[in-house]
């Protein structure tokens, strides 16, 4: 009986190591070798270079705070748009400071944007534009958030709306296969064409 | 909802019924140990060659005790290495970070969440896990936690299955053959083309630098330090592709599948939800080959298809209409070409409601548990989606293998209620079932609510337990509901608020061992003990379980039991929610 027991747990133990060296060392090993070969870019993490050094990911919304710049949804994570620390904002539906979060998010666009488009009501507003995301890192705004914008950065660059409509276009992906998913502007690219276009924006 | 809406809906329930013959036929032959084309040749060598090393009969047969020893066996050694690695990571290579070891509780919750197949997370992974924890660890338990629930059920069909034998397959055999036939290199296909959509797949340490405000402008973060970010990376691909295929869903970052590393387009999305109830579907026929009759295993699937549409039908089209607080705050919610609307809170623009609304409910139609919203800001009406799923034992295809046993144990009560109101004694598959049988199903659906009530009885009646409380009101008292429902049927969703503490991580921990090895046991129990029987004759008497009448009998019972069981604790929490007129 004892041998008995004694030889299971050994072949319990021995499978685990043996299926540990295949699954958890030779098969990421593997993965990463035909990742690296075939595509790197995506498999490092869709870094995007500005001027030979590393500026951000495709995949990682960036918090931007001048009305220069379009900018990304409210985010949960310390400091907001953080991708070492992602998280949802956890508040239920019908909580209290929920509605506080979001009446704070409506304040904060009107302040921003009034400015440059003087007529603009709470109604304009669509909800991505006063919602948290769910990673935290959102690099993307619904199309209608991003035209919204689009009237503030073109005053504040000097360069004509119609333009600015054009790249937002430009850094549009729409659904995937044509349906799939939803439509969605990525922000850290569509500044660094607005940059291109307009040039750097100046310090204040 | 919107009419793009259904349609993704309807194109994703398509493809997953037009894969399921096929990959159940395919699972039938690894299961019977059948040479498998190509297969065969790749990856035999590997399989012999770890037969021979730990001088394994694969041959020899099990009875249901030696194949039930033998899975406690391997899952305490999963346990033990997986316990060790977490503790020990600060001293072990590939941490980029220089992470500590974890602590004893959340070490012990999330040993007890990986070798369960829950994969709950009471850790953040880009803050708390080197990148050896997450291969040599993580990933390995997504493969074999998952290969574990897959051989339970091959002994199980065998039960059913076979005549008069008493024996239920070679537990080793079972766990190596699903491993390297059908996890891995369904494994290795996805993780190359998740890898071509931007998920992570690299040795490189995490990458550090300034944003483009901080480049143009000099914007600082508070210290005044210039603006900056960091990712984490390492070998993710490889892991999320088996954590979709295996009903894991443990993320490798901490916002799960929200996060574009992890799920970087609407394609990905796609592909992982479809894995995400692939081989549970599958499995159904699988069950129907291995049983000689292709319509029981369809009047499974029928009956799994009919919850999962409904449930579908429910929580997407209330996440669309939004919650109280965004409806009263005056935004623009209704959805057009340019916004998804509805209910946008803890949400991605990328996949919108549809996609975040059948994603969740996917995920706890399967036991995986991987999500791409946060279900804590879900509506209260459609947050009911998720805890009934969950709360019927996950048995709407269910977790891999185990979705599967877990509905027999339904199916032989459905037809045992059947048999009793016509006053025959009930059979199924032309195996009687008796006393014991009953006795055995008993155990195996009810050990999940006593458990559960137990378990929840204790995280809210003490402080300690509802420190880990994050809402206020019913939302948070549906927070503690979910966290137990979830780690009991080994779901590993969360409303994502609840805390880990010593105390939650514990009842957690003991939640998930027992919701996973109790019900194993008494199925396996069950298998043993209907395969020493003989088959009865078909005859104008026999109890037929391939008919619309008996579909809709097996998910009265289904509802029954977990209408009763879990209808009052939802109507405290996510019901309350939606009823309650004004914020709290």
């Amino acid at each position: 009986m004892a041998a008995r027991g004694l030889r299971l747990a050994g072949v319990a133990a021995g499978m685990i190591v043996i299926l540990t060296v295949l699954l958890g060392i030779l098969y990421p090993l593997v993965m990463t070798g035909a990742a690296q070969a075939l595509f790197p870019g995506s498999a490092d993490g869709s870094l995007v270079k500005l001027d030979g050094r590393v500026v951000g990911s495709e995949l990682a919304g960036q918090a931007f705070t001048s009305p220069a710049y379009f900018h990304t949804r409210p985010s949960a994570t310390t400091p907001p748009d953080n991708p070492s620390a992602t998280t949802f904002a956890n508040l239920g539906p019908n909580n209290i400071a929920l509605q506080d979060a979001v009446r704070g998010y409506i304040r904060d666009a009107l302040k921003l944007e009034r400015p440059y488009n003087p007529g603009l009501r709470t109604q304009d507003l669509p909800v991505d534009m006063v919602t948290t995301s769910a990673s935290g890192i959102d690099p993307d705004i619904s199309v209608a958030n991003a035209r919204l914008q689009a009237t503030r950065v073109a005053k504040v660059r000097r360069v004509p709306p119609g333009r600015v409509l054009d790249l937002i276009d430009d850094n549009t992906d729409g659904r995937s296969l044509g349906f799939l998913g939803e439509a969605g502007v990525n922000v850290l690219t569509l500044n660094l064409d607005l940059d291109r276009l307009a040039g750097p924006p100046t310090r204040p | 909802m919107t009419g793009n809406g259904v349609a993704q809906i309807v194109f994703y329930l398509v493809v997953l019924t037009a894969l399921t013959p096929p990959l159940g036929a395919y699972i039938a032959r690894v299961y019977e140990g059948r040479r498998i084309p190509v297969m065969s040749a790749v990856f035999g060598p590997v399989e012999r060659l770890t037969y021979r090393t730990l001088r394994i009969d694969e041959k020899k047969e099990q009875g249901w005790k030696s194949y039930a020893i033998a899975v406690l066996a391997f899952s305490v050694a999963s346990f033990a290495l997986l316990y060790a690695i977490l503790r020990l990571q600060g001293h072990l290579p590939l941490n980029p970070s220089d992470y500590p070891g974890m602590s004893w509780f959340t070490a012990f919750n999330t040993a007890a969440s990986f070798v369960t197949n829950t994969n709950w997370q009471f850790y953040g992974g880009e803050s708390t896990l080197s990148y050896l924890s997450q291969m040599v660890g993580l990933t390995v338990q997504n493969f074999v936690s998952a290969a574990v629930g897959m051989a339970v059920l091959a002994a199980v069909i065998r039960g059913f299955a076979r005549r008069g034998a008493g024996e239920l397959g070679n537990f080793w055999a079972d766990l190596v053959r699903v491993t390297l036939y059908v996890l891995l290199p369904l494994s290795i296909v996805v993780g190359i083309f998740l890898g071509t959509q931007g998920v992570i797949q690299t040795f490189s340490d995490p990458v550090s630098y300034q944003t483009l405000e901080a480049r143009t402008l000099g914007a600082t973060d508070d210290a005044g330090a210039p603006a900056a970010q960091s990712i984490y990376r390492g070998p993710a691909a490889s892991q999320i592709a088996i954590k979709q295929i295996g009903t894991n869903g443990g993320g490798y970052w901490n916002a799960n599948s929200a996060v574009p590393f992890e799920n970087p387009t609407a394609l990905t999305n796609f592909v992982e939800m479809l894995l995400i109830l692939l081989i549970p579907a599958a499995l159904t026929y699988t069950f129907g080959i291995m049983v000689g009759s292709r319509p029981q295993g369809w009047s499974l699937f029928a009956a799994m298809m009919v919850m999962l549409v409904v449930a579908i039908f429910v929580a997407v089209p209330f996440e669309q209409h939004g919650g109280q607080v965004l409806r009263d705050s005056g935004v623009e919610l209704s959805a057009s070409a340019d916004s998804a609307g509805g209910n946008m809170s803890d949400k991605e623009v990328r996949f919108g409601i549809t996609n975040s609304a059948l994603w969740g409910t996917v995920t706890t139609a399967a036991s995986n548990g991987s999500v791409n919203s946060g279900h804590d800001a879900w509506t209260g009406a459609a947050a009911v989606v998720p805890l009934t799923l969950m709360g019927m034992g996950e048995v709407v295809f269910g977790g891999v293998g185990s979705g599967l046993y877990g509905m027999l144990l339904f199916v032989v009560l459905a037809v045992f209620v059947a048999g009793l109101m016509v006053g025959r004694t009930p059979e199924y598959l032309g195996k009687k079932i008796g006393g014991r049988e009953i006795k055995l199903t008993m155990i195996g659906v009810l050990v999940m609510p006593v458990g559960l009530l137990i378990v929840l009885a204790a995280a809210l009646t003490t402080d300690a337990g509802t420190a880990s409380i994050f809402n206020t009101g019913p939302q948070g008292f549906g927070e503690a509901f979910y966290a137990y429902t979830s780690q009991f049927n080994n779901n590993g969703s969360a409303f994502a608020g609840y805390g880990v503490t010593e105390l939650s991580a514990t009842l957690g921990g003991v939640a998930m061992l027992i919701g996973r090895f109790a019900p194993i046991l008494a199925v396996l129990a069950l298998a043993g003990a209907l395969s020493g029987k003989q088959v009865a004759p078909f005859n104008a008497g026999t109890l037929r379980t391939t008919t619309p009448t008996f579909v809709v009998t097996l998910l009265f019972v289904i509802v029954l039991v977990a209408a009763l069981t879990f209808l009052p604790a939802l109507a405290l929490g996510p019901i309350a929610t939606q009823l309650s007129g004004s914020p709290f």
